[in-house]
């Protein structure tokens, strides 16, 4: 342990895994309030989930400043990666990630941006992706779908957050699959696309069931198909597209990192955190009620976990043109 | 009537003592965090949050309400004695409210405030009561499309004002256009408008930072210029018989206003796109279009102040309406509030209504008592205000430049926006002495983001055609008096000079 340790002073590596360090996460506490930035805009799923976490370190008196919220959804992402990066305060500045980490700077590359510079802190979980449409379009099941997509020859009218984006990515992989010729939207996030599902203003959408499940248990949205492995607890009754013979699936990452160049000690103070608040009976219950798969890592796997995923999605992007 | 019950009920459960502390707390509180320039509802809501912990959640969720309605009356306060709109939703109410504050009539400017906020939150909440069910679906008819109608028509009300000089309000349309177009496209992502490369710029232009520049150090400039900087600047009395005498005159000279801002705000707020600011901004837009004499308006008009500030109080009891019924936060503020009801076990959405009655109701009666309550606040708080004018301008213009600068910064935290703001300042301050109108241009910085998204995404729907929004049934009507609006004045000035030319032959 003391050998552990001193390495760990010499090389200030962030290696080394959680459990050493909560003995030195009482050294280091927030000294004023915590910018907790969002990639994304209000309403959607990103943003529930960072006002959550909020919520329960308030409610459980977990730290000793407060997480203040901070929506920059800006540009998919890049407006809060450059304000993240630019941090005047690394030790105070921490960023609720999506899969926009990964494909932002890869379409973005005059950002500058580096991802592996970030400081891991927690991997919260994964959040699968969904089809669905409106109750009153009549369409119960997905091979419904693929033959009204195809009659409306190129009108079917699809809404998502953006080209490049999480759900795009997925509709492109369908659309490549089915051979279905779909009419793109884009909206400022993912709250606003189920709205206008909802208002029937678009035909169909592929959203977290985090920001789709008010609607579906009022009975308005009908879901077709699901991305993940395996069925949804939630959802025993919508087939995967794995079942369906394609080895896709797709997931959007809950995680949250550190600003770049955050000390050690922040970044275990950071670590040691949110591992409490991910073991939390309120986090577990939430990871269950809106349907997110658990899959813890520590630091360096997360790192390692990163460069995989630039890896998939320069392949995803390059597959869909962009 | 079931919902009259369910009404007393709800008001009966915010009655009680526990409640009715939070709101008297909350109001107060919402009141000052109003006044201060920069501090808005959204940081109050968001620095209180954890407070409401530690009590049950209907109680929490009134205590949050009443500080969203203290602020919207709050905001105000300081738009009205020091020319800095004290909250972004009050940004419109310094464009009659302090003209009428510089003529010693603040008390009047301020009794119309408080009056109409009144009126538009009973509006509103009456509105909500017996309609909430039926709105939220008016809420989801509104598509891309008939957002883009509804702002094109918001801008028309702009333009197509008579007494103003058109061409200039047009430059200052564009020149907020502009600005708002700077930072990152929604649609492709693409930074765009990022001057001298520089990473200040990506985040955009701050409406706030705008908004504080130009109305609160421009206008600092300004007065200095006009009087050379030794005034005292009014000295208003406050009495209750003047007050009375305020309050007559508000109700005769602003019930216009209000009336449009109590409707048109309440509107607006619950599109989910939009909220109290552009609300309060397209009734001030209205009423003056309306009025009998749109050229006092700017100068000192009740209407003017009524409007707005009816609008905004209206609005923001709307925007909870998408906040409950479809669980999509219709301002900032209900975003956070959002976030506050998800952790109190309360699934916001279609089934709150159902599953919760008592909380709703609860809630919706705390609207009514809150309202109550802050009127009554801000009318026992006039005086004070009052008494803030009195100080010699040498003592009051370096605290408007601190007051500005400490609230630019509030919201963003970030030190360019601050050069920006002083920048803004200056240009606004030139513009003025070449007769430029500047409200244009703060309205187009806030409706700008909003309405150039529907636009693309309204044409990407119909492949290109812009016949999308004339055909369909709600976006169509709005659309065309938006165009009826807009070139109204120009065909009226075709017809004068076709007149002229008549005459001498």
């Amino acid at each position: 342990m003391i050998t552990r340790r001193s390495i760990l002073a010499l090389t200030g590596a962030t290696i080394l895994a959680t459990t050493p360090m909560i003995a030195q996460a009482q050294d280091w506490q927030p000294r004023k309030p915590i910018d907790f930035v969002i990639m994304a805009g209000p309403g959607g799923g990103a943003d529930q989930i960072a006002r959550y976490i909020q919520s329960v370190a308030e409610q459980k008196d977990l730290t000793n400043r407060p997480l203040v919220p901070n929506n920059k959804g800006g540009g998919s992402g890049a407006e809060a990666l450059i304000h993240v990066s630019g941090a005047s305060d690394p030790d105070h500045t921490i960023l609720v990630t999506l899969n926009s980490f990964f494909t932002t700077p890869l379409r973005q590359e005059n950002l500058g941006i580096d991802i592996q510079a970030f400081t891991p802190v927690a991997m919260m979980g994964v959040d699968p992706f969904v089809l669905w449409v409106h109750k009153d379009s009549g369409i119960t099941t997905f091979d419904d779908y693929v033959a009204k997509v195809k009659e409306m020859g190129g009108e079917y009218v699809m809404g998502g957050t953006g080209a490049g984006q999480e759900d795009s990515i997925v509709i492109a992989f369908m659309s490549g699959a089915y051979d279905l010729d779909i009419k793109y939207i884009p909206y400022d996030g993912g709250g606003a696309v189920a709205k206008d599902l909802a208002g029937q203003q678009i035909m169909a959408s592929v959203n977290n069931p985090a920001e789709a499940k008010g609607f579906y248990e009022a009975g308005d949205f009908t879901p077709l198909l699901a991305f993940s492995d395996e069925r949804m607890p939630a959802y025993p009754d919508v087939p995967t597209i794995k079942e369906l013979g394609h080895d896709f699936s797709y997931y959007n990452q809950r995680a949250v990192v550190g600003a770049p160049g955050m000390s050690d000690e922040a970044a275990a103070y950071y670590q040691t955190l949110f591992t409490e608040i991910y073991n939390s009976d309120e986090w577990q219950s939430y990871l269950t009620s809106e349907s997110l798969s658990p899959l813890w890592m520590d630091a360096s796997e997360q790192r390692d976990y990163w460069a995989l995923q630039v890896e998939n999605h320069q392949k995803l992007l390059a597959a869909l043109g962009e | 009537m079931e919902v009259l019950s369910l009404l007393a009920d709800g008001m009966l459960l915010s009655l009680q003592p526990l409640n009715l502390m939070m709101i008297l707390i909350g109001v107060t509180v919402g009141l000052f965090i109003g006044a201060m320039p920069g501090l808005g509802s959204v940081n109050g809501v968001a620095i209180l949050l954890p407070v409401t912990f530690l009590v049950p959640p209907g109680s929490a969720i009134i205590f949050l309400a009443a500080i969203y309605y203290g602020a919207m009356y709050g905001g105000a306060i300081s738009s009205i004695t020091l020319g800095i709109p004290g909250a972004s939703t009050a940004v419109a109410t310094t464009f009659d409210g302090r003209p009428l504050a510089r003529q010693g009539k603040a008390s009047l400017a301020l009794v119309t405030a408080a009056l109409a906020s009144f009126v538009g939150g009973t509006v509103a909440n009456i509105l909500f009561t017996l309609f909430a069910p039926i709105l939220a679906t008016v809420a989801l008819s509104f598509g891309p499309p008939e957002v883009f109608a509804l702002m094109l028509l918001a801008f028309a009300t702009f333009v197509g004002l008579g007494g103003d000089d058109i061409p200039k309000t047009v430059f200052s349309i564009c020149f907020g256009l502009v600005l708002g177009a700077v930072g990152f496209d929604q649609i492709s992502g693409a930074p765009r408008l990022v001057l001298f490369d520089y990473n200040g710029f990506l985040q955009g232009i701050g409406f706030l930072v705008l908004a504080i520049g130009v109305y609160g150090i421009g206008e600092m400039f300004w007065t200095i210029e006009q009087t050379r900087g030794d005034v005292t600047t009014t000295t208003p009395k406050m009495t209750a018989k003047g007050m009375a005498a305020d309050t007559k005159e508000a109700t005769k000279r602003g019930w216009k206003g209000t009336m449009i801002g109590s409707f048109l705000g309440f509107f607006v707020g619950i599109l989910p796109a939009a909220g109290a600011t552009p609300g309060s901004l397209m009734s001030y837009g209205v009423a003056k279009m309306v009025s009998r004499r749109p050229a006092e308006f700017g100068k000192g008009h009740p209407d003017g102040v009524a409007a707005p500030e009816a609008a905004n109080n209206s609005a923001s009891t709307g925007s909870m309406l998408p906040m409950l019924t479809l669980g999509i936060p219709g301002s900032p503020t209900t975003a956070i509030l959002l976030g506050g009801m998800v952790i109190w076990g309360l699934v916001p959405g279609p089934r709150l209504f159902v599953d919760e009655t008592e909380f709703v109701w609860g809630l919706i009666g705390s609207f009514y008592i809150s309202n109550l309550a802050a009127v009554l606040m801000n009318l026992a708080f006039i005086p004070v205000f009052i008494w803030m004018l009195r100080m010699p301008f040498t003592i009051l213009a370096p605290m408007i430049f601190v007051l500005s600068i400490a609230g630019g910064y509030a919201a963003t935290r970030d030190m360019f926006d601050i050069w920006l703001m002083v920048g803004f300042g200056l240009g606004a301050f030139f513009l003025r002495k070449f007769d430029y109108p500047l409200a244009p241009a703060v309205l187009a910085i806030v409706l700008g983001p909003i309405a150039e998204p529907t636009l693309r995404q309204s044409l990407l729907l119909s492949s290109g055609d812009p016949s999308i929004f004339f055909t369909r049934p709600v976006a169509g009507p709005i659309t065309i008096i938006a165009l009826i609006l807009i070139f109204l004045p120009g065909i009226k000035l075709v017809r004068r000079m076709r007149d002229k030319r008549k005459e001498p032959a």
